[in-house]
């Protein structure tokens, strides 16, 4: 088939389902029923998630509980992807890890102001085009980082358990991947948490539980300013966190809500989603909470259970404190070896499998430039760090790609005047393989009277190409050689004329 | 007459082997259409955003997929037009097949062996439990 047949059949094809955002009230009122349900089912999968986030950012249970309540709340009203489920967050707890434990508890509320801060900033100036420039590649890097960070944070409570421990991990990661297979209406997490803290309750098995690792009050979360100074030494401190909160925050708010818009065939207002994030961070800071983001594998559960609107999400954050109130002694007494398996499924979940199925046949420098994505957050802890060495890692490559130039030599005219027909990208990158291109000396000494710069299959992009052109000019200028430059194209010739010194013919050479 | 007829199409060796035995179903039937339904699950949406992030370069994807497909339905002549629909491959294709009132679905058999077959329960096999029309399994 013809591409242009191709593209027309895929333009009918959208309009027909074109991407429709739901108005405000449609996302709240069009679909009660199925919201209510597919709420309920979320806020169920949240808390064991939220506990254990609390415990990989080092803060107490309530911690990351409150953000799991207040963030789906907040969101519902000023999120921009009706549908979509943000709470607490693995990336988000994983980022926290070292703040809590060379600063303390505060910096975490006061980092979580200021990431809310960044994003609405980010949503403001409306950024979130600018996501697209976050290579594929890192992106697969980044949540398959994510899901090996979550699953390493489970080590201390995996490993060295005494042997009931270990039968209640692999019990509940029984339940939780073989109960699916038959029934699919209730979250096979929460089966395997009652189930497994049943058995420990009922057989006074003595493991690690939830109540060892912090406090877990029956109380509504509180207004409360963080307890620090309002100095720049503050600022410094958490600024950094901050801005890697933002960005990671917003990196899988916006991946999760393009999967969202996908599964729905619906769209949605990315920067009002930025902003929305940052709202509700803002909010659970004061309020005791963490910051957090959209979640992909609860947004999936939610979108399964038939969840579409804003009321599914606020739901979801609603239900999940009742719960906390009305069953906070059982909730102490889950044993960390099932809250384990859950995390186990949530980082085979997150990871991208399809990227080691096809690691061979992508091109090597994704592959590279995926590895070391990884690699980066492995060593540094840090999924900023890593989504910024494999942004620049992929930027390097590309350059690479683009920069290779062809030149093609030509004598004319008895061989008194020499063509040379220039092919590709003229950057900064590529201007030394420009200038290797020319044979300055040989030309003199083959006595050329003229040389002539085709420049039709080339591109000028930058200064740098600029003064490249130019000291090339200079250069032939020197042995009384006649440069003439042809073949430029309309923006290569304005970037010329804006630029270059060598047509004006009293400039001295540039000093290089 | 079968008027009205679903084809399950995933772009794979099966389904474009499917493809052919749903064209030959047409054959003397100017009536009739074929609508080649391809299912997106949870997962498929979740790499494909991850690889695009953009959901007209997914789309265009997609529409990929089908081209060999597409182009037999062409050079057979056939009426026939593309739908995408979300969800567990099995379930969404049984609810859109009784919903959209087929008059038959034509399918795949991805060929999984015996044990794989007894754990996973082959989506041909749900749909030809659960579809209120015939069902034409192609190996």
């Amino acid at each position: 088939m013809l591409l242009g047949e191709h593209y027309s059949k895929v333009a009918s094809y959208k309009s027909e389902v074109c991407m429709e955002t739901l108005s405000f009230r449609e996302s709240w009122l069009s679909n009660i029923k199925n919201d209510v349900l597919a709420g309920l089912v979320v806020s169920l999968a949240l808390i064991p998630e939220a506990i254990a986030f609390s415990i990989i950012a080092g803060v107490d249970p309530m911690v990351g509980l409150y953000s799991s309540f207040i963030i789906p709340i907040v969101i519902a009203f000023v999120g921009g992807r009706p549908g979509m489920i943000s709470a607490a967050t693995g990336a988000m707890a994983l980022l926290f890890t070292t703040l809590v434990k060379d600063h303390g508890i505060e910096y975490l509320f006061a980092a979580t102001i200021l990431t809310g801060l960044f994003q609405i900033l980010f949503g403001t100036f409306k950024l979130a085009r600018y996501m697209k420039f976050i290579p594929r590649s890192v992106m697969v890097g980044f949540v398959n980082a994510l899901a090996i960070m979550i699953f390493t944070s489970q080590f201390p409570y995996l490993f060295g358990q005494s042997l009931p421990a270990y039968v209640m991990t692999v019990g509940a990661l029984v339940i939780i991947y073989g109960l699916p297979q038959i029934i699919r209406s209730i979250p096979s997490t929460l089966v395997a948490i009652v189930g497994i803290t049943a058995i420990a309750i009922i057989l006074d098995l003595k493991v690690p539980v939830i109540g060892d690792m912090g406090v877990i009050t029956r109380s509504l979360p509180s207004f409360s300013l963080p307890n620090l100074p309002i100095t720049l030494e503050t600022l410094l401190i958490i600024a950094p966190y901050s801005f890697a909160l933002a960005m990671v925050g917003l990196t899988e708010s916006l991946l999760t809500a393009t999967i969202v818009d996908d599964m729905t065939d619906t769209g949605s207002n990315k920067n009002i989603e930025s902003q929305g994030q940052g709202i509700s961070n803002i909010v659970a800071g004061f309020l005791g909470g963490m910051a957090g983001c959209a979640m992909i594998g609860q947004s999936v559960i939610n979108v399964k259970s038939g969840g579409r609107g804003r009321l599914s999400t606020f739901i979801a954050g609603g239900f999940l404190i009742l719960l906390i109130i009305g069953l906070r002694d059982y909730v102490v007494q889950i044993p960390m070896a099932a809250l384990v398996a859950v995390m186990i499924m949530v980082s085979v979940g997150t990871f991208d499998w399809q990227s080691l199925k096809t690691l061979g046949i992508t091109p090597k420098t994704d592959a590279f430039v995926m590895i070391v994505t990884v690699l980066t957050v492995l060593f540094t802890h840090n999924l900023a760090l890593g989504v910024m060495a494999g942004v620049i890692l992929s930027a390097v490559f590309f350059a690479a790609k683009i920069s290779k130039v062809y030149t093609k030599k030509q004598l004319e005219q008895d061989g008194s005047v020499k063509t040379y027909k220039i092919s590709g990208q003229l950057f900064f990158v590529s201007v030394t393989d420009l200038l290797n291109a020319f044979d300055f000396t040989t030309d003199n000494k083959d006595n050329i009277q003229e040389v002539i710069i085709n420049f039709s299959n080339a591109n000028l992009w930058d200064d740098s190409a600029v003064a490249a052109i130019d000291k090339i000019v200079f250069k032939y200028r020197q042995y009384n050689i006649k440069v003439t430059l042809s073949g430029l194209n309309e923006q290569s010739a304005r970037l010329i004329d804006k630029l270059a010194r060598h047509t004006d013919l009293n400039s001295e050479p540039p000093k290089h | 007459m079968f008027n009205k007829i679903l084809l399950a199409a995933d772009g794979s060796e099966h389904s474009l082997r499917a493809a052919e035995k749903a064209i030959l179903l047409t054959q003397n039937n100017p009536e009739a259409t074929i609508e080649i339904v391809y299912v997106i699950n949870s997962e498929a949406s979740k790499a494909d955003v991850l690889r695009e992030l953009d959901t007209d370069a997914i789309t265009l994807k997609r529409n990929q997929k089908l081209l060999p497909i597409q182009e037999k339905m062409k050079e057979g002549k056939v009426n026939f037009k593309v739908k995408f629909i979300h969800g567990e491959p099995g379930p969404a294709l049984v609810k859109y097949a009784n919903e959209g009132k087929f008059d038959v679905v034509v399918i795949g058999s991805r060929g999984l062996n015996t044990l794989q077959e007894f754990v996973l329960g082959g989506v041909s096999h749900k749909v030809a439990k659960r579809a209120n029309c015939p069902v034409l399994i192609v190996k």
